[in-house]
């Protein structure tokens, strides 16, 4: 795991690019703490080399801390051990063949700030060090991996749970006729935040257990609406969706300017859009025809000078219920 | 097609490293308007486009567009990539424009994922 190399590559393979660059982005969230090794042997001052190899040979690793008082005074790494063996010097303390004062990282510092110095100076484990300079654990690269590969397992848990927690929203609650109301206000002129909107109530009904057709047919029908707010209102408006098992129900509403003709409107290439909102790609006089399409019935209501509502919805069959256990939402998990 | 051929065959540059390339590209579809797009773009499209503002990315969003290509080798602004970021749509850049990159791509065996005005009849009822 490298922080630096994979950012300018342009092309990496399908799961470099799923899971380096989201880990590259967890590496500034997590702490050293999150993913170190702790409750390390350390060696004293006073063993000897022998001794380290021995625990070395027994139980496998190929570095130790060396401490005084819990302070870190040193590191033997393999390369120090061969050394020693070299010299013939096994009787010798640790403190002569140890490297000391290595490199170190603090506790509380991000992931990022490990894999720093892991670039910069080769070596394969840091020790790893409190405020007071007391050893608290090891890190090495393969405890980094570790710890980011079991945070994106969680996250992704935890979006799934999420869907599935919404997919059932409605079959514990018992009503008459039960709903739930998304609203949202959206500002005249607002091309930035334009499709937030839509963006928001299309995850949320693929949360809900909407099929990925229903989603995409009642988003794109709603940034129409949004997109149409923008450009034409004098003050916005309001979306507001009403979702029940069996039907999505839409109304746009706003105070104006209102529609002159609505059965022009409707029609396919007609606009009233400015010059300067079709240079931003919009005005193409599609999208209320673009909305008759996506939706199952629509009604267009405007009083020129007062406002216009915009009622839109759409019905679900049995297999594509909202809220409830259906084929969908089943498959998702 | 996947993005990495994508990128390959328009001779383009990524603009967002952490877009999600693993979606498979099965079609295409050039405009510059985005009620035509939303109007006629089948899912799993790369979008062709000389367009650069967030709407672009809202649109793709919306449609299910796979990947985005810029014609005539535009930048976007920092709103739009940082949107593609967010969705992880791939927004690459290419310095050839609209015709030439149809071409290259229909040449590479993508299909139009266009539909024609003649299919989008309305099958809306009057709201009840």
């Amino acid at each position: 795991m490298n922080a630096t190399s994979n950012r300018s590559t342009v092309v990496l393979t399908d799961q470099q690019a799923e899971s380096i660059t989201r880990s590259e982005e967890l590496a500034y969230e997590l702490r050293i703490s999150e993913v170190m090794t702790r409750n390390v042997r350390a060696a004293s001052p006073e063993m000897q080399m022998k001794d380290v190899v021995e625990i070395f040979r027994k139980t496998g690793i190929s570095g130790m801390p060396v401490t005084e008082n819990d302070h870190l005074i040193g590191i033997i790494s393999m390369e120090d051990i061969f050394h020693c063996l070299m010299e013939g010097d096994l009787n010798a303390y640790t403190t002569q063949y140890m490297t000391p004062n290595p490199y170190t990282v603090k506790d509380v510092d991000l992931v990022v700030e490990a894999l720093k110095v892991f670039v910069a100076t080769g070596v394969g484990r840091l020790p790893v060090v409190d405020t007071e300079g007391k050893l608290s654990g090891i890190i090495t690269k393969g405890d980094i991996t570790r710890g980011l590969l079991k945070v994106l397992q969680s996250k992704t848990q935890e979006e799934e749970m999420r869907r599935y927690r919404a997919s059932h929203l409605f079959e514990d609650i018992e009503s008459d006729r039960t709903s739930l109301i998304l609203r949202y206000t959206i500002k005249q002129h607002d091309f930035v935040h334009g499709g937030a909107a839509s963006s928001n109530i299309k995850r949320a009904l693929l949360r809900l257990g909407a099929s990925p057709q229903i989603a995409r047919r009642c988003s794109i029908a709603i940034y129409e609406a949004e997109i149409n707010l923008i450009i034409h209102t004098n003050n916005g408006g309001i979306i507001r969706v009403e979702i029940e098992p069996h039907q999505i129900t839409i109304d746009v509403t706003d105070d104006g300017p209102g529609i002159a003709d609505v059965e022009q409107a409707m029609k396919p290439g007609y606009s009233t859009a400015s010059e300067e909102i079709r240079e931003l790609g919009f005005g193409a006089g599609m999208g209320l025809a673009n909305i008759a399409r996506c939706v199952d019935s629509m009604k267009l209501e405007s009083v020129l000078g007062k406002g216009t509502r915009l009622r839109m919805k759409i019905n679900l069959e049995s297999k594509d219920t909202l809220g409830e256990s259906n084929p969908n939402s089943m498959e998702k998990r | 097609m996947n993005a990495e051929e994508l990128i390959k065959t328009v001779e383009g540059t990524l603009i967002n490293p952490d877009a999600d390339l693993s979606k498979e590209i099965k079609g295409g579809c050039g405009a510059d308007l985005m009620s035509d797009v939303l109007a006629s773009i089948q899912p799993e499209a790369v979008l062709l486009t000389g367009l650069c503002n967030p709407q672009v990315v809202r649109t793709a969003q919306m449609a299910d567009v796979s990947a985005i290509v810029l014609v005539r080798g535009k930048l976007p602004p920092q709103e739009t990539i940082d949107l593609a970021n967010n969705e992880r749509i791939p927004l690459i850049t290419s310095p050839y424009g609209m015709f030439e990159l149809c071409g290259r791509l229909y040449q590479n065996g993508l299909k139009s994922f266009e539909s024609s005005v003649a299919d989008g009849d309305c099958s809306c009822e009057q709201f009840s």
